[in-house]
C-alpha cells in the first residue's frame, strides 16, 4: 500500500518537476511547481512527519506559491508562450544540470548505508518545540530567536507600511 | 498508516475490513470512509443553503422558500437538480487545466479539512497531532483554487475577483493564525481530540477570560474574511465585478464553488467552537452520564456550531461591505497588532496561572 503511494507520488513529483521547466508558458510553470510541492508534502504525510508536511502546504503551497503566481501576474505577455532560446545558450545550463544529476545519483550510490533497527516513531509538536528551544548539545535556540526576532520585525515592519501614510502627513504639519 | 486508530470508529471500520479481506477491504474501507464525507458535505452543503435562505428571509421580514416539500426543504435539492441539468460552457481561449482544476482544488481542501475536524468522541477520521496548524495549512491551498479560477476564466473580472480573494485570505489567515495560536497556549497541543480533552472542566472561554474573548473577536471576524461573505465579499461583489471569480463557471461548475463556500463557513464554525467553546462536551456536563455518548456528542457539537453559524449569517444582514483599502486597512492595523498583543497577555496570563477554572 505504502509502496504504491510512494511510486504514485514521485510519479507526480518527477512528473511535473520535468513539466514546469520545460513548459513555455510562465503561469502554467509556476503551477506545475505548485503541484510538485504539493506532492512533496504528501510523501511527509506518509512518513507520518505530520508538522513537515503541514508547514511544506503552508508555507510553500500556500503561501510562497501564491506570492510567485502574484509576481508571475505582473510579468509581460504571460498568456502567450514563450520565445525558446537559441541552442547556443542551452549547452552550459544542459552541462551543469546533467553533471549534479550524475554526482547526484553517484553521492546515494556510494553511500553504504546504515541498517534502520529503529521503529518508526511519530515526532510530536511537543518534541519540536523542546528540541528548538533547548540550549543544551544540539538545541537549536540560538538560531530559533534570531529568525523569531527576524519575522516579528518583518510584521511590525508590514504594519509601520500600512500606517507610512499617516506618518508622512504628521511629519508635513 | 492514517486511519489505524483503534479508539476511532473510522479506525475501528479499517481495522476490521483489512482483517477480512485484506488490502482490498482495507481500500474499501477508504472508499466508504471517503463516501461518507462526500455524503455529509452534499446534504451539510445543501442544509446549508436552505437555512442561509431561510435566515436571509427572517431578517428581512420574507418567507423564504416556501413552497417545494415541507417548509420549503426540497427547494435547495430542486435548484441542484437544475444545475446537474445545465450545459456546462465556458469563455472563449479560456486556459483549459486552470478552469477545470479550480474547482476540485477548492472542493479537495474543503473535505480535507472536514476529515480533521471531531465530530464526536471516536468520529474524526484524521487525528493527526498538528490538527488546527493542518487545517489552517489546508485552508490555505482552497486560495490557490479561486485563483486558478479568475485566472483560468480569461476575463478581467474573474481575475480582479481572484485576485482579490488571494489578497484577502492571505492577509487574514495571519489573524486567524494568531488566535488559533491563543488559544493552543491553553491547551498545550494542536491535536483537535488534545484540545478538546483539555477543556473537560472549563470551556477555553471562560478559562481565558479577557484575552478568550479577544481573540473569540479577532477569529470570528478573520473567519467570515476567509471565508469570502458579506462583509467581506469583495472577490464577488456583484455590483462591480459581476460574480468575482466564479463569474464564467455555470452549471456544476458553480455548484461546486458555491457548495465549498458554505462548508468552509461550517469548517470555520466547527474550529470556532472546538477551539473557544469544547467541541462535543456537554455544558456543565449535562448528558455525561447517559448512554449513546457518541450521539450526544454528535448533538451538542451540531448545536454549538449551529449557533456559530447563525451569528455569521447575522453578519451578513446587518453590516454593509468594505472597501478594499478598508478591509486592508482593519486587518493590518487593528486585527494583527491586537492579535500579537494579545498572544503576549495569554503567555503572561498562562505562566503566571491566572486563569479560571472549576
Amino acid at each position: 500500500m505504502e509502496k504504491i503511494l510512494f511510486y504514485i507520488l514521485s510519479a507526480i513529483i518527477i512528473g511535473f518537476a520535468v513539466l514546469s521547466v520545460t513548459s513555455r508558458k510562465l503561469y502554467r510553470a509556476t503551477i506545475y511547481l505548485l503541484f510538485v510541492l504539493m506532492a512533496v508534502s504528501g510523501l511527509y504525510f506518509m512518513m507520518e512527519y505530520n508538522f513537515m508536511g503541514a508547514v511544506q502546504l503552508s508555507v510553500y503551497a500556500g503561501g510562497i506559491m501564491v506570492l510567485f503566481i502574484y509576481a508571475v501576474m505582473m510579468t509581460n505577455n504571460i498568456g502567450k508562450p514563450l520565445r525558446s532560446i537559441s541552442t547556443k545558450r542551452k549547452i552550459l545550463p544542459f552541462i551543469i544540470a546533467f553533471g549534479t544529476a550524475i554526482l547526484a545519483i553517484y553521492a546515494i550510490y556510494s553511500y553504504q548505508g546504515i541498517a534502520n533497527v529503529h521503529e518508526a516513531t511519530i515526532t510530536s509538536v511537543d518534541q519540536i518545540g523542546q528540541k528548538l528551544l533547548s540550549y543544551e548539545k544540539g538545541g537549536y535556540v540560538l538560531p530559533f530567536e534570531v529568525v523569531s526576532i527576524l519575522l516579528l520585525a518583518v510584521m511590525v515592519a508590514a504594519i509601520v507600511i500600512a500606517k507610512a501614510k499617516k506618518l508622512v502627513n504628521q511629519e508635513k504639519n | 498508516m492514517i486511519l489505524t486508530n483503534t479508539t476511532n470508529y473510522f479506525g475501528q471500520l479499517v481495522n476490521y475490513l483489512s482483517e477480512q479481506m485484506g488490502i482490498g477491504g482495507q481500500i474499501l474501507a477508504y472508499v466508504l470512509v471517503a463516501a461518507i464525507y462526500l455524503s455529509f458535505f452534499a446534504v451539510a452543503g445543501l442544509l446549508l443553503v436552505y437555512v442561509e435562505r431561510r435566515v436571509a428571509a427572517f431578517f428581512q421580514l420574507r418567507l423564504g422558500p416556501n413552497r417545494v416539500g415541507p417548509h420549503g426543504l426540497l427547494q435547495t435539492i430542486a435548484d441542484a437538480l437544475k444545475l446537474l441539468s445545465k450545459e456546462i460552457f465556458g469563455t472563449n481561449r479560456k486556459d483549459n487545466l486552470l478552469y477545470k482544476t479550480a474547482y476540485y482544488l477548492v472542493i479537495i481542501a474543503s473535505l480535507v479539512s472536514l476529515s480533521v475536524i471531531p465530530f464526536s468522541r471516536g468520529i474524526q477520521a484524521f487525528d493527526i497531532n498538528v490538527g488546527v496548524f493542518f487545517i489552517s495549512a489546508v485552508s490555505s491551498v482552497g486560495v490557490l483554487g479561486i485563483l486558478f479560477g479568475g485566472w483560468g476564466s480569461n476575463n478581467k473580472y474573474s481575475l480582479i475577483g481572484g485576485m482579490r480573494s488571494g489578497l484577502q485570505m492571505i492577509s487574514y489567515e495571519l489573524s486567524s493564525g494568531l488566535a488559533i495560536i491563543t488559544m493552543v497556549l491553553l491547551a498545550g497541543t494542536l491535536q483537535m481530540s488534545g484540545i478538546i480533552e483539555a477543556q473537560r472542566d472549563t470551556w477555553f472561554i471562560i478559562k481565558g477570560h479577557i484575552p478568550a474573548l479577544i481573540a473569540l473577536f479577532i477569529f470570528v471576524v478573520a473567519g467570515t474574511a476567509e471565508s469570502n461573505r458579506t462583509p467581506f465579499d469583495l472577490p464577488e461583489g456583484e455590483a462591480e465585478l459581476g460574480a468575482g471569480y466564479h463569474s464564467e463557471y455555470s452549471g456544476m461548475g458553480f455548484a461546486y464553488f458555491f457548495l465549498a463556500e458554505f462548508i468552509n463557513m461550517f469548517i470555520i464554525s466547527a474550529v470556532g467552537v472546538t477551539l473557544f467553546f469544547g467541541g462535543w462536551l456537554a455544558p456543565f456536563h449535562l448528558t455525561d452520564s447517559l448512554p449513546w455518548q457518541p450521539l450526544w456528542g454528535a448533538f451538542w457539537f451540531f448545536m454549538k456550531v449551529a449557533v456559530f453559524i447563525f451569528f455569521m449569517m447575522w453578519f451578513r444582514w446587518t453590516f454593509p461591505r468594505l472597501r478594499i483599502d478598508q478591509l486592508l486597512t482593519l486587518e493590518w492595523k487593528y486585527l494583527l497588532p491586537i492579535g500579537l498583543v494579545n498572544i503576549i497577555l495569554m503567555a503572561v496570563l498562562v505562566y503566571y496561572n491566572i486563569l479560571i477554572s472549576f
